[in-house]
């Protein structure tokens, strides 16, 4: 829109676009719009496939009576309250460390140490998230778990992390932020890297006390990359379910039962696809929801 | 030699925690997968030990690891040959053509990127066993392929972007149709975002549990991870085995995002924080 020049002569035909998007827009399409669409049916009909009358009745429609269920459901809830504990614990966490990782990254010296570190940053990211459940069982036992070895060398007696409900909660706590402090630190550290070097340098002169430099200097451009952290790391944990699926299914009780691992639960162990269906499409439209927020707050440069 | 002062010794401390706690679940899933099953299950755990590679004898012999990884491999070269052959042309269309209703078709594609697979899980499940495609490698490619479609859109269209359009106008001139343009010019000169974009592509789908677990049943088909997770059953679990599994699973990866690091961020975030 800013060359109002190419709008007139563009040098193309006026369907070439057409032809290069195509294939992508089909294809999201099919694969995404087509099993909604199915789903909101679906999600409209009584449709236990276990349920012997659901069968012989060929899955009647049964109006909103799935969504008035989700909704009535207290499990639903408490499983989205405990996704929005979680996130409420994980992220002071991984903003105060994120951060503090970030300085020690950007801080000058000790050049190779530095490198070391943010290659190191690199290795939880990319960490297969099953694997990281697999890991964190592991590290979690209650016999020969390395973590009661570590509450060992401070006197604390072993625990049993995955079997009681607050050491379940604590267990999948510490392999997110150990995954992701990683990417907090990374967003935090492009942000100190926009400081311009005179301005920091000045500011270094004129004070040797690190707050004020922080605070003054550093912060206001770590603020875009906090919002950011903030939104993304939202979506993330609506979608957290690898990790916490491999480590715990949910338990013990329902003390790790976050949102998609409940709604996972409800559609393919008890397979009422009538009222997973129901739950998917409420989840759909939060999901919806937040990220037309998200990108209309993040991608706003873009025509 | 500069003054060691003691911020620059806790700066050093600092940074060496960072380098052990970022690095030791992964050194202790190598250590566990090097350990016989007594010294496994010893308690409390040994950090010296004689390292075996029975343990990796044993899942290169296991026909259902060998054929997982297989199959993860091939559903992640499949989808990231899609996502790239069907991403990088619409790329090229959003970062050079003017055409009605653009903003709104980006916002649609970067929003992909922002649903939870568990939402899709249940239609897409529904929907292969209406049309016969639950247990084949097919339906996998195709649902990692939405997910990993924006992400080689926006990389790319970026790239696309920083390319000069004057190459592109004088090569019109010289007669150059438009596929040839993209073909011969922007695929090319944009490689290196391409490149970038096809391994970020490939990490989540051979990183991808939830679609291969509710999708495929049949142990021929089933991927990696969920051939790792399949092990967690029974009373003596064969944690040599699952840990070298994990770390056949996880090197691979983790080469590749070594080799992308620069970039993890921008893949990350989908360029959120530029």
């Amino acid at each position: 829109m800013s060359h109002p020049v190419t709008r007139h002569n563009p040098g193309y035909g006026r369907f070439t676009p057409l032809w290069f998007l195509a294939p992508a827009v089909v294809a999201l399409l099919a694969i995404g719009i087509y099993p909604t669409i199915f789903a909101v049916v679906t999600s409209f009909r009584s449709y236990n496939i276990t349920r012997r009358q659901d069968m012989l009745g060929g899955f009647p429609f049964v109006g909103f009576d799935n969504y008035v269920n989700a909704l009535t459901d207290d499990t639903f809830w408490q499983s989205l309250l405990l996704t929005l504990k979680f996130y409420l614990t994980v992220m002071p966490l991984q903003i105060v460390l994120g951060l503090a990782i970030a300085l020690m990254l950007h801080r000058p010296g000790l050049a190779f140490m530095r490198a070391l570190a943010r290659v190191a940053l690199v290795v939880p990211l990319a960490t297969t998230y099953a694997v990281v459940g697999l890991i964190g069982r592991l590290i979690f036992n209650r016999e020969f778990g390395v973590a009661n070895q570590f509450l060992g060398w401070f006197g604390i007696d072993a625990w049993d992390w995955l079997g009681s409900p607050s050491g379940a909660f604590i267990a999948i706590v510490t392999m997110d932020v150990w995954q992701w402090t990683p990417f907090v630190s990374l967003i935090f550290l492009a942000g100190l890297s926009m400081v311009p070097v005179e301005v920091e340098e000045a500011a270094r002169l004129e004070t040797k006390r690190h707050w004020p430099l922080l605070r003054y200097i550093q912060l206001p451009y770590m603020l875009p990359g906090l919002t950011a952290v903030l939104i993304l790391r939202s979506a993330d944990v609506l979608k957290l379910f690898d990790t916490v699926f491999v480590m715990t299914r949910g338990g013990p009780g329902s003390a790790t039962d976050l949102v998609s691992v409940y709604v996972q639960r409800v559609g393919f162990k008890v397979f009422d696809l009538g009222l997973g269906s129901a739950q998917a499409i409420l989840m759909l439209i939060l999901t919806v929801a937040l990220s037309r927020l998200y990108i209309r707050l993040f991608y706003r440069e873009v025509q | 030699m500069r003054h060691v002062g003691p911020g620059r010794v806790v700066h050093a401390c600092g940074l060496l925690l960072v380098v052990v706690v970022a690095l030791f679940p992964f050194y202790w899933m190598v250590a566990s997968s090097l350990k016989q099953q007594t010294d496994l299950l010893a308690s409390p755990p040994v950090w010296l030990f004689t390292p075996t590679l029975a343990n990796y004898a044993d899942i290169f012999a296991d026909s259902h690891v060998m054929v997982a990884v297989l199959n993860s491999l091939l559903v992640a070269s499949c989808t990231t040959a899609l996502a790239v052959l069907i991403g990088t042309p619409a790329a090229y269309a959003l970062a050079r053509f003017e055409f009605r209703g653009k903003a709104d078709l980006w916002f649609w594609f970067i929003s992909n990127r922002f649903i939870s697979p568990i939402v899709l899980a249940l239609p897409v499940y529904l929907l292969a066993r209406q049309v016969g495609l639950l247990n084949t490698r097919l339906v996998l490619i195709l649902i990692d392929l939405t997910f990993n479609l924006p992400i080689v859109i926006w990389i790319c269209t970026d790239q696309f972007r920083s390319i000069p359009p004057d190459i592109e106008q004088s090569a019109r001139l010289e007669g150059a149709d438009q596929f040839n343009i993209f073909w011969r010019i922007y695929l090319p000169l944009g490689l290196p975002g391409v490149a970038v974009s096809a391994i970020f592509a490939f990490i989540f789908s051979w990183n991808e549990l939830l679609y291969s677990l509710v999708l495929i049943t049949s142990q021929a088909l089933k991927t990696a991870p969920v051939v790792a997770t399949n092990f967690m059953s029974g009373y003596e679990l064969p944690w040599g085995k699952i840990m070298a599994t994990g770390t056949v699973i996880v090197l691979p990866v983790t080469i590749f995002a070594l080799i992308v690091s620069r970039h993890m961020v921008r893949g990350l975030t989908m360029g959120a924080t530029k």
